[in-house]
């Protein structure tokens, strides 16, 4: 499992592709805002989470998609099931690589978003953190099940949103009202949080039990 | 041996054959009559409130259809057999009629009432979520053909969409909260209810039915046909 994972990140270190292109990417689609709100919404915390938000599962959508797809071209991947080892290793490997460059790119992402859109950083700054990470976690989770299956269809460009997005909206609410409640300063939201964290938990577990029946052959 | 299971498969539909149309059709007319004779006028919301009796019953269905794929997915999965595959594939179809029907007898009742088509209320946005699940499901069969690993994929996919109903459940109903909960029901009421229920029952088991069949034929004209061209 760590040599796949290690073997994942150095070739993100030889390239250094996916996260530049990500990076890029994120910060296009927080300009995009930028142009379709007004000044006065972009100063609201709710639309500074939002836009947070919107940016990293676009963005996710893509690195995840990217780990299957490098994978699958010269039929890497039959390489990597013929390894003796458990197909929730590979889903360990996987998830947790995609979690590194996802959250490489948040902790660029979101200070320049507080930056742009003025919001103030004096919200608590590792609670923040907290809740990328933690929304990250779940987002690879789900995201490295959908995408292992929708990489071997036809239109998997399209079918990966599809299958993920609706399954997501639990995580998505939660994180967004979190991330909104402490960039107006608000107390911690303990609820919301315990959304997350569980979450979290149950589809890291579902995604590591039922890897196994995608990939194998 | 084909011969042998195409006779099986036969004279079982038959059976269901001759009879679930039959008892469909009584049970829905009884439903029609029911609801637009018998039940009275509800005091406050007057004739658009008849809706509700399909209304209720079809999100009943779009449920019944969820947990049946997610048995059969799971059975799949257990297994490996392919009716239960079929299966799960006819009822993910049916559970996405029946919750278009949901998110189109709602508006219908709720611009009188509300006086808006829609609202992001929770059973109505849980709703709308569960629908865009089943159809990313029946699309990803569309779009993955018919074989063995789809089969697998598009049952894990059911597994993980009925994992995600209580976290939906938790985090839309912590999200707002005006659907209008039933407290009380006249006896005409809920026998009107009652009725209509067991007339979906009927529409969906005949429709299921319909549609097992149909691709268990499928399989099977499949089969004969690679019989036909192994042969020749």
């Amino acid at each position: 499992m760590w040599a796949i994972l290690w073997k994942d990140l150095l070739l993100e270190l030889r390239t250094k592709e996916r996260v530049s292109s990500l990076l890029v990417l994120a910060l296009l689609i927080i300009l995009v805002f930028v142009f379709a709100l007004t000044p006065e919404q972009l100063h609201q915390p709710a639309f500074g989470s939002a836009l947070l938000w919107v940016a990293l599962v676009f963005a996710g959508m893509l690195s995840i998609q990217r780990a299957f797809i490098l994978e699958q071209e010269r039929n890497c991947f039959a390489g990597l099931l013929l390894c003796p080892i458990d197909p929730g290793q590979v889903f360990f490997a996987k998830f947790l690589s995609n979690v590194c460059f996802l959250a490489i790119v948040e902790a660029v992402v979101a200070p320049l978003t507080l930056a742009l859109l003025g919001l103030s950083f004096s919200v608590s700054l590792p609670g923040l953190a907290l809740v990328l990470l933690f929304g990250i976690v779940g987002f690879s989770a789900l995201g490295t099940l959908c995408a292992a299956i929708a990489v071997r269809t036809r239109a998997r460009e399209i079918i990966l949103p599809l299958m993920l997005l609706p399954l997501l909206v639990p995580l998505f609410i939660a994180a967004v009202n979190v991330t909104g409640a402490l960039l107006a300063g608000e107390v911690w939201t303990g609820t919301w949080f315990r959304v997350l964290v569980a979450f979290d938990v149950i589809f890291v577990v579902t995604g590591w039990l039922t890897f196994g029946f995608v990939v194998q052959e | 041996m084909d011969g042998v299971r195409m006779n099986t498969v036969t004279s079982r539909s038959d059976l269901a054959d001759s009879f679930l149309p039959w008892l469909t059709c009584v049970a829905m007319l009884a439903a029609l009559v029911m609801v637009f004779l018998y039940v009275p006028n509800e005091r406050v919301q007057g004739e658009v409130q008849r809706i509700f009796y399909f209304h209720l019953p079809s999100a009943w269905m779009a449920f019944l259809g969820f947990f049946i794929v997610a048995g059969a997915s799971a059975a799949f999965l257990w297994q490996g057999k392919r009716s239960a595959d079929l299966l799960a594939r006819a009822a993910a179809e049916l559970g996405m009629v029946f919750c278009s029907l949901v998110l189109l007898t709602g508006p219908l009742w709720a611009r009188p009432i509300w006086g808006v088509w829609w609202t992001w209320d929770p059973r109505l946005t849980m709703t709308l979520v569960l629908w865009l699940i089943y159809a990313a499901y029946v699309l990803l069969r569309v779009f993955a053909g018919d074989n063995e690993t789809v089969a697998r994929y598009a049952a894990v996919l059911g597994i993980v969409g009925v994992i995600d109903i209580p976290l939906l459940y938790i985090s839309i109903r912590l999200w707002r909260g005006i659907h209008p909960k039933v407290e009380q029901m006249a006896p005409e009421m809920a026998w009107t209810l009652l009725v209509c229920t067991g007339a979906f029952v009927c529409v969906f088991t005949w429709l299921l039915w319909l549609r097992l069949r149909s691709l268990h034929l499928r399989d099977e004209i499949r089969a004969l046909r690679q019989h036909v061209v192994a042969a020749s």
